[in-house]
């Protein structure tokens, strides 16, 4: 990406550059919105959620180099502390302010209960370990109803509250100085906000002494320990990190769908939020924040695809529109990484490696 | 007492079931070190391709044992043919990149083998047809049918077969030879690209096996079965230690006996809060467990710290 390296140098095309991204950013809900519709504006509200999930896992599987199989389990932790904090489940309605922190430490702690009886695993060890982590958070919050019902199971929770901002529900059209801000575009600027801030604490960590360590153990564990990493600290710290945008995100997600059930929370999300990161670019975030949207985008567009363009060749739906997309799903992802191993957009020190033939 | 029994016969029926499906993710692993995320699919394209022969056949008036054996007959090939496919598409391209590649590949084809399943035998669950002679045995008070003896049976036969393919015969040697070090076997004249094509088809094959087991004895096939099962059978090959044949059948077996004796007494053991819908995470638990005390599962080799 020798472009981006000119604009470090070139200050005023950097800015010119910010500035660029930024309008557009801030116009996009509603270009979008009219332009295709309330259905793709939602489904850019949850291209942020993705990418926010994928921010969190590049730590843990990018940086650190630790393949997580169950991180959705943290994004259903963040959700459900959300939903029973504010919903008519046990009749709480604290603010959004006081759960998201709240969820991103309770997620934060269940991290570091999955990273510590694992710190010895490596590899595929370790995959199958955090798989098995995320299920039994599944499972038990699909169980959860008896004796003592606390997750009402299967049937999930309902009702839950919208996202209010300074008493405002985002559920509802908000009234700006006689302007309407319709309730996904506000929703919209709110996970850009916190998404962008996501990016740039990722940003600030992997340059930072943290960061660097995580990378020194994903490259060489022994030799990180040699050199005076406390390993044991730095990688429970990744699935601590990891772990709490995962909470922030699944919280967000509770207040903007207003409903949670276990389902939303399987073994094919983790499987989903992981290809995200590596199909992007392991432990690069413009390529980890690609592969967010391009995989929530995707499916969608097959989705919307599949049907009508069937109906307009043949006449007819030949095959059945939602096999059809998740089958096109699954050839793209193996096309793509048989044509860009590394990832769409891999960090050029990754690109480095892969010519000189180190895997 | 009899209750005791009967859970440890469903155990080890599905403890075998498992323990094949395990070898042929162990069998991989032990050659490519890659976790092939798609066999589970080819467990079910097994079962099903099984279903549809014999619902072909079932008005031929041939025995139901006959049936059963030339669906079985009819799945291996095809499930063969579906590893071997796989090897070559999905993981022979990315042999040298980096390792979470093929991991992603791996996903797509479970995901593509899935929905192809489902274009082809559609959403339902297709019902196994009772052809097959049910006989059963009393056990010290408990049941088991002649399907389940037979699978013990075949699993036992299959796992012998492997075990007597891998230490004594040439192709064993080079297969052991390849897992040990590729590139080594490949200047001892072995034909690496050969042996791990032909590891996939070995492990496939077993996997059309089981596939048809499963029908056979839960009466029940289904596009969407192979991705718990697959999960289950990689849980057990890491039990055991991944890589290593013994462990995986070891690993199959115990999970086997640990998820129906655990559904059978989690109660109990909690004094009724969790009900035997908790059998997975008592599975997992118990896998957690085990890999925090033996790392690398309980008969895998201690891995050399690579420096």
């Amino acid at each position: 990406m020798m472009r981006f390296e000119a604009l470090r140098h070139d200050k005023r095309a950097a800015i010119a550059a910010t500035v660029l991204i930024g309008i557009l950013l801030a116009v996009a809900p509603f270009l979008i919105g009219s332009a295709a519709g309330s259905t793709w504006l939602r489904i850019v509200d949850f291209a942020l959620l993705y990418i926010m999930l994928a921010l969190g896992l590049n730590i843990v599987v990018g940086f650190a180099g630790l393949l997580d199989m169950g991180y959705i389990a943290f994004y259903a932790v963040g959700a459900y502390m959300y939903a029973l904090l504010a919903s008519p489940q046990f009749g709480l309605h604290l603010p959004m302010w006081a759960i998201l922190p709240a969820g991103a430490a309770v997620a934060g702690i269940f991290g570091v209960l999955l990273g510590a009886p694992t710190l010895r695993l490596r590899g595929d060890y370790l995959a199958i370990v955090t798989l098995g982590f995320g299920e039994i958070i599944r499972i038990f919050l699909n169980n959860l109803n008896a004796p003592v019902n606390i997750t009402n199971g299967p049937q999930g929770i309902s009702g839950i509250d919208p996202i209010r901002i300074g008493g405002v529900s985002l559920s509802k059209p908000i009234d700006l100085f006689g302007f309407t801000l319709p309730s996904l575009h506000a929703y919209y600027y709110l996970f850009l906000a916190l998404a962008l801030a996501i990016v740039f604490v990722t940003i600030r960590l992997e340059n930072s002494r943290i960061g660097r360590a995580w990378v020194a153990i994903r490259e060489d564990e022994i030799a990180a320990k040699a050199c005076g990493i406390n390993t044991r600290n730095i990688k429970l710290l990744a699935f601590a990190m990891g772990a709490s945008f995962g909470g922030v995100a699944g919280g967000l997600f509770a207040g903007f769908q207003a409903f949670v059930s276990p389902e939303s929370f399987s073994l094919m999300e983790s499987v989903m939020v992981l290809c995200m990161v590596v199909l992007g670019g392991m432990g690069n975030i413009p390529g980890v924040i690609l592969g967010g949207i391009l995989l929530t985008i995707l499916p969608e567009l097959f989705r919307h695809g599949a049907g009508p363009v069937q109906q307009a060749v043949f006449g007819k739906i030949l095959l059945d529109p939602e096999a059809l997309r998740m089958l096109l799903f699954g050839l793209a992802l193996i096309v793509v990484m048989l044509y860009r191993p590394a990832g769409l957009w891999p960090s050029t020190r990754r690109r480095r490696e892969f010519k000189g033939g180190a895997a | 007492m009899d209750i005791f029994i009967q859970q440890i016969i469903n155990g080890l029926v599905l403890g075998s079931i498992y323990a094949l499906v395990a070898l042929g993710y162990t069998m991989v692993y032990g050659i490519m070190g890659l976790i092939n995320f798609a066999h589970g699919e080819v467990v079910m394209i097994g079962a099903m391709v099984a279903l549809t022969v014999i619902n072909l056949l079932l008005g031929s008036g041939l025995p139901g044992v006959v049936m059963a054996l030339i669906g079985l007959a009819a799945a291996v090939p095809v499930c063969m043919a579906t590893g071997f496919a796989i090897e070559r598409i999905a993981y022979r391209p990315l042999r040298n990149a980096p390792k979470l590649a093929p991991l992603i590949t791996a996903i797509g084809v479970s995901i593509v083998l899935q929905n192809v399943a489902m274009l082809v035998w559609g959403r339902n669950y297709h019902a196994f047809p009772p052809i097959l002679p049910s006989v059963d045995f009393e056990v010290f008070e408990a049941t088991i049918t002649g399907v389940q003896v037979a699978i013990i049976a075949i699993a036992a036969l299959m796992m012998i077969g492997l075990t007597l393919l891998v230490q004594r015969t040439r192709l064993g040697r080079a297969m052991r030879a390849t897992a040990e070090n590729p590139s080594i076997a490949q200047l001892m004249g072995v034909d690496t690209n050969r042996i791990i094509s032909l590891t996939f088809v070995i492990g496939s094959s077993l996997a059309a096996v089981a596939g048809f087991m499963v029908s056979a004895n839960y009466s029940i096939a289904h596009y969407y079965m192979g991705f718990i099962l697959g999960l289950k059978a990689f849980t057990a090959a890491v039990l055991g230690g991944i890589g290593n044949l013994a462990g995986a059948m070891l690993g199959g077996i115990l999970l086997g006996l640990i998820e129906s004796l655990g559904a059978g007494y989690i109660g109990d053991l909690t004094g009724g809060f969790l009900g035997s819908h908790y059998q997975d995470v008592f599975a997992f638990f118990v896998l957690i467990l085990v890999l925090v005390f033996r790392p690398s599962g309980l008969v895998g080799e201690k891995v050399a710290e690579r420096a």
